[in-house]
C-alpha cells in the first residue's frame, strides 16, 4: 500500500490539475458513488446500480481508486480503475492483495499474501437513480482470477478463476429521511467465491454458486456528505473455516466531482479461522 | 442487518409507485424559502450563475432576464404552496426547441442548489423544492 499511495496521489493531482482531462460531468455530485472493493462503482463492500464517474448521455468518464482495509490479523489493499460511457455501461479492473499477516507467521505458510484480479462490466438496464419512475437497475458480471492458488487449494478451494453475476437496484428518495435524501440499494449475487475469491472459488463443502443478498441504506446530509450501512451475504463453501456475512457503517465525502473519500467501520467476522476481523476501511477515488 | 435488506427491498418497490407530486397542500415550503422575497433572491442568484455557466448559458442568451425572473419566481412560489399564480407557458411549451439534455438539466439543478446554499436555505427545504422540480424533468428535457 505504501508504494501505491504516491502513485495514487500523483494521479489524483494530475486530474485536478488538467481541466482538459475533465470529460463527462453531466451527473449530479455523488451520483457516481465511490468504488467498492471489487472495483465496481458503489459503496464499500458492495456494488450499487450507479455507473462510475459523472458521464451522462454521450460522455465518457473514468475513475481510479485505492482502498485499504485494516483488520486485526489481516490487511486488504485494492487498487484499480474504471471507464464508463453514457451513464450506461461501466468497465472496471481491480487488483486485490490480501495480506495474511498473523496467520502466515502462526502457521509458517508458504506465502504471506493472496492476490486476485477482477475484471468487471456493469450495464444499466433501465431506470434512474433520481428521476425516472423506476429505480436504476443494473446487471454486472465479474471475471475473477486468484493469482496465488497454493494455499486456497490446500484448504479445499476447487478452482482459481470464476465468473459471477449480480443484479442490483438503486434509488435516491428525495427528502425521505426526515427531509434529507435517502439512498437505498438492494441486489442479489450469484457466486461461489470464497472471501470474494481471495480464497478461490467453490469448496469441499459446496461447489455450486449461491444466490446471495446484498444491500445498503445511506442518508445524504447534503449533496456532499453521506452516512450509511451496508450488508453483504457470503457463501460458506470451505469446511476448514466459517465465512461470515459482511457489514459496515460508512461516511462518504464528495468535496467535488474529482474526489470521493469513504471511511468505514467494517465487520468482516471470521476469515480463514480467525474471528472478529472488524476494522477500518478507507477508500479514495479520483474521477475525470 | 437482514432487516436492512428487507427495508431496502420494500423501499425500492415503493419507488415504482412514485409519480409527480400533487399540488402543495400548505404553505410551509413557501415559508421555509423565505416567502416572495426569499424566492426572488434564490431565483436571481440562480440566474446570475446560470448566465455565466458555460454548460447552459447559451440557452438564456435570447431571453428577457426580468421576464424570466418574474415567471420563475411565480413558478417556484406556486410549487412551494405560496399565494401566487403562474402566468407563464407550461413546462413543455417553455422548453420547446431548446433540446435540453440530461446534463444541462443537472447543471441547472446544481446552479439552483448553489443559490439556495448561498441563501442559507436548510437542506430539507431545498430537497422539497428540488423534488417537485425533479418530477417535472420529463416535460423539460429533449423537447
Amino acid at each position: 500500500m505504501k508504494r501505491r499511495i504516491p502513485l495514487l496521489l500523483s494521479s489524483l493531482a494530475l486530474l485536478c490539475a488538467d481541466p482538459v482531462l475533465a470529460a463527462g460531468d453531466g451527473r449530479l455530485i455523488a451520483t457516481g458513488g465511490a468504488t467498492s472493493v471489487e472495483g465496481a462503482a458503489g459503496g464499500g463492500l458492495i456494488p450499487w446500480a450507479v455507473i462510475s464517474g459523472y458521464g451522462e448521455q454521450g460522455q465518457w468518464s473514468s475513475t481510479v481508486f485505492g482502498t485499504h482495509v485494516d483488520l486485526p490479523d489481516y490487511n486488504l489493499d485494492v487498487t484499480g480503475l474504471a471507464f464508463s460511457y453514457g451513464n450506461r455501461v461501466e468497465f472496471s479492473y481491480a487488483r486485490q492483495r490480501f495480506d495474511l499477516g498473523t496467520l502466515a507467521k502462526k502457521l509458517s505458510l508458504p506465502e504471506d499474501s493472496l492476490s486476485q484480479d477482477i475484471f468487471g462490466v456493469k450495464v444499466r438496464l433501465f431506470g434512474d437513480l433520481i428521476y425516472d419512475q423506476l429505480p436504476q437497475v443494473s446487471l454486472g458480471l465479474e471475471y475473477k482470477h486468484q493469482r496465488d492458488f497454493l494455499i486456497p487449494s490446500l484448504v479445499g478451494a476447487q478452482r482459481d478463476h470464476d465468473v459471477e453475476g449480480y443484479l442490483t437496484a438503486s434509488r435516491l428518495f428525495m427528502g425521505a429521511a426526515f427531509g434529507y435524501n435517502l439512498v437505498v440499494n438492494g441486489g442479489v449475487r450469484y457466486s461461489r467465491a470464497n472471501e470474494m475469491g481471495v480464497l478461490g472459488f467453490g469448496g469441499d463443502r459446496r461447489d455450486t454458486r449461491s444466490v446471495l443478498k446484498e444491500g445498503s441504506v445511506a442518508v445524504l446530509f447534503n449533496p456532499r456528505w453521506a452516512l450509511g450501512v451496508e450488508y453483504r451475504e457470503k457463501p460458506d463453501n470451505l469446511s476448514f473455516a466459517g465465512e461470515s456475512d459482511w457489514a459496515d457503517m460508512f461516511v462518504g465525502y464528495f468535496p467535488n466531482k474529482h474526489l470521493a473519500i469513504v471511511l468505514a467501520y467494517a465487520r468482516l467476522g471470521e476469515i480463514a479461522t480467525l474471528n472478529n476481523q472488524n476494522g477500518t476501511y478507507l477508500s479514495l477515488q479520483g474521477s475525470f | 442487518m437482514k432487516r436492512v435488506f428487507a427495508v431496502a427491498a420494500f423501499a425500492l418497490l415503493a419507488a415504482c409507485a412514485s409519480k409527480t407530486p400533487p399540488p402543495a397542500t400548505d404553505d410551509s415550503l413557501y415559508q421555509a424559502l423565505g416567502q416572495k422575497p426569499g424566492i426572488t433572491r434564490i431565483v436571481e442568484g440562480m440566474l446570475l450563475t446560470v448566465v455565466k455557466d458555460p454548460r447552459i448559458g447559451q440557452h438564456f442568451r435570447n431571453v428577457d432576464p426580468g421576464l424570466l425572473r418574474d415567471k420563475l419566481v411565480e413558478k417556484f412560489c406556486v410549487e412551494a404552496g405560496g399565494p401566487c399564480k403562474y402566468t407563464g407557458a407550461d413546462m413543455a411549451e417553455a422548453h420547446k426547441g431548446q433540446r435540453i439534455d440530461p446534463s444541462e438539466f443537472n447543471a441547472l439543478v446544481e446552479d439552483l442548489i448553489k443559490s439556495m446554499d448561498a441563501q442559507k436555505v436548510p437542506v430539507p427545504a431545498q430537497n422539497r423544492l428540488l423534488k417537485r422540480l425533479a418530477a417535472q424533468r420529463a416535460e423539460v428535457i429533449d423537447k
